[in-house]
């Protein structure tokens, strides 16, 4: 199948992004940008640095250094509830569902941010709450379709497994229509029928919907398959940033792979 | 068998997000509403509703006010009893220093203070968790009860410390008071907790629904997805105060009718409302209702099996009555750590699937 994406200009920019907890220097000078309807990949050795440049994005981390610009608009710190309102959704390397609420009610969530009657409307759900929470049971069960989890639209999460837990937390995210979408580990621990499930999931979310997506995963053949660019990480610093195939014959991306002797940096 | 939901489709959204969305269940609530308000009232005597019924809706309406806050929001909090102690002193000195003003309002006026005075307790929540945040509202507890003995300004400086309930009326029914008959005092706790049950379901479905439980399921997840825990916590103890404010002027005026604050609003008030939530179910507006209808009646029930039916001394009786209800709390967790609710919500699946295993 082919079609045509429209890759837009820089909708994410980051910036020379240093972060450090305490003497551990998580991030340093960091640069990178995304552009729209783009499919990019942050890779990296496991404590590289990843998952903490994803929290810098979306504002559960403040970095010390650098700026972070979106859509235009450029801060160094925010609070991920209005990074949230922003346009930035995300998943979580451990699934992080509300597991006391059923699979509906999850995908609902996501759509909170959008709502806005007030508790007085909420109380006697008539009229524009009642309209308002429709209109957006609506949008929720096209996800549910898209993701095709219609038969666990009733079920508590916290009895589903793995694989549908990952998709409802997928659903979570789009519910909320990010501009930008974060994946932290979307493929961890799935066998190979849930990860192509999972890649043709966000392909089509990234063509349907047009949403640009940054990604973080190990599983190298993923990655290379459907990601437009790749940025490499290495102990907090950046090792290369290119296409999958610039990528993969960089000698300093092999050398942080294989394990060669990080010479005098140490 | 019984409860089976086979032949009834679902042709729109809003039928799918209905409370009861099956016929039997819309049957039975149906008829057990006609019944409270329909036959009870004819038979109501003095003991029924003082000991039994308005005991059991005033303690349910508290019960929903807490569970709103640690069911579905997450806090847990040991200062019940002093926001009750709040909705009961502001409607005592609404109601004296305004004799005019219709009791409905009052007691809506005294909710929105203790809704005041809850978020203001409430402000903790914002950087502490769990048994640190119920320590705090103890300060609130204890704090509030301090508050309403040392200043006489809110028992109108009467020499005893007491605070007395005048008679009210609300369309024309003596609702408060002494002279107040017990089938019209039922009948208006009755309209107020159906009222609130009902809009705290509502509230509890929508979106502040949401935005709590997923407070209480995963703070960080909630924040991410752009729920601002200032909003959501602090609403919560709104919403909850108020609720437990208004249980606590409906306690005070419409059942007990005096009150002196050590006494009645001390922090076994707030233990006694915590386990009503914690037996009836944890983030379950049913529960309320059956947890107060256990912490009730179960020891009524003792008592009367015990003096009047096997002839024990009222002392020792009262001595057994705590043992058992004690063991039968600790039984009942055991059990179902989830609460009545839970097990009426699997013996519905049981009946669903009756007379086959599964």
């Amino acid at each position: 199948m082919t079609y045509e994406r429209t890759i837009g200009d820089t909708i994410l920019a980051v910036d020379q992004i240093s972060l450090s907890f305490g003497g551990v220097k998580a991030l340093s000078d960091i640069s990178f940008s995304v552009r729209e309807h783009e499919v990019f990949a942050i890779i990296g050795p496991n404590g590289a640095g990843k998952s903490s440049m994803l929290n810098c994005i979306n504002g559960f981390y403040h970095p010390q250094e650098g700026t972070i610009t979106f859509k235009g608009k450029t801060r160094r710190q925010v609070r991920p509830s209005e990074a949230a309102r922003d346009g930035i959704a995300r998943t979580f390397q451990n699934i992080a569902l509300f597991s006391g609420m059923s699979t509906l009610d999850n995908i609902m969530t996501g759509r909170n941010t959008k709502m806005n009657k007030g508790l007085f409307w909420q109380a006697i759900r008539v009229g524009p709450a009642e309209k308002e929470e429709m209109a957006h049971r609506a949008v929720v069960e096209k996800v549910i379709d898209f993701l095709e989890i219609e038969a666990i639209r009733k079920t508590a999460v916290g009895t589903l497994p793995y694989g549908l837990q990952k998709r409802v937390e997928l659903g979570r995210a789009l519910a909320a229509e990010p501009d930008l979408l974060l994946l932290d580990e979307p493929m961890a621990g799935m066998n190979l029928e849930e990860k192509q499930d999972m890649c043709r999931f966000i392909l089509d979310v990234n063509d349907e919907f047009g949403t640009t997506i940054v990604l973080i995963e190990h599983d190298m053949g993923v990655v290379m398959d459907i990601s437009d660019r790749v940025v490499v990480l290495d102990y907090g610093k950046k090792l290369a940033e290119g296409t999958p195939d610039e990528v993969r014959t960089n000698q300093d991306v092999i050398d942080a792979y294989l394990g060669v002797s990080h010479g005098e940096d140490e | 068998m019984f409860y089976r939901e086979a032949g009834q489709f679902k042709t729109s959204y809003k039928a799918d997000q209905a409370i009861f969305t099956i016929t039997q269940d819309k049957f039975f609530v149906g008829a057990f509403l006609i019944i409270a308000f329909g036959v009870v009232p004819f038979f109501i005597d003095d003991y029924w509703a003082n000991a039994i019924l308005i005991h059991v809706l005033v303690y349910a309406l508290a019960g929903l006010g807490l569970n709103i806050l640690t069911g579905y929001c997450g806090q847990v909090s040991l200062g019940t009893g002093g926001f009750m102690a709040v909705g009961a002193y502001a409607s005592y000195k609404l109601t004296t220093s305004f004799p005019e003003l219709n009791f409905i309002i009052v007691l809506l006026l005294s909710g929105g203070v203790t809704a005041c005075v809850g978020m203001f307790f409430g402000l903790p929540s914002l950087r502490i968790k769990g048994f640190y945040l119920a320590v705090a509202t103890l300060a609130a507890q204890f704090f509030l009860v301090w508050l309403f003995n040392k200043v006489g300004w809110f028992f109108n400086y009467s020499p005893t410390g007491m605070i007395v309930s005048p008679p009210r009326e609300v369309f024309g029914f003596l609702i408060t008071g002494p002279e107040a008959s017990p089938a019209v005092r039922y009948l208006f706790c009755l309209s107020v907790v159906t009222v609130f049950a009902l809009a705290a379901k509502n509230i509890v479905r929508g979106r502040i629904g949401r935005s709590w439980m997923a407070i209480r399921d995963m703070d960080i997840a909630a924040e991410l997805i752009g729920i601002r825990p200032l909003e959501a916590k602090l609403s919560a103890f709104a919403v909850s105060s108020f609720y437990v404010g208004v249980a606590g002027a409906l306690y005070f005026n419409v059942w007990l009718g005096t009150a002196e604050p050590t006494e009645a609003f001390d922090i076994f008030q707030s233990f006694f409302v915590l386990f009503i939530v914690i037996i009836g179910g944890l983030g379950s507006i049913l529960g309320s209702f059956l947890g107060a209808a256990f912490m009730v009646l179960v020891p009524i029930t003792l008592k009367t099996i015990m003096v009047d039916g096997m002839g024990f001394a009222v002392g020792a009786a009262k001595h057994v009555e705590v043992m058992l209800l004690g063991s039968l709390i600790i039984f009942f967790l055991i059990v179902e750590p989830h609460g009545l609710a839970r097990l009426w919500q699997i013996l519905k699946e049981k009946l669903r699937r009756w007379p086959f295993p599964y």
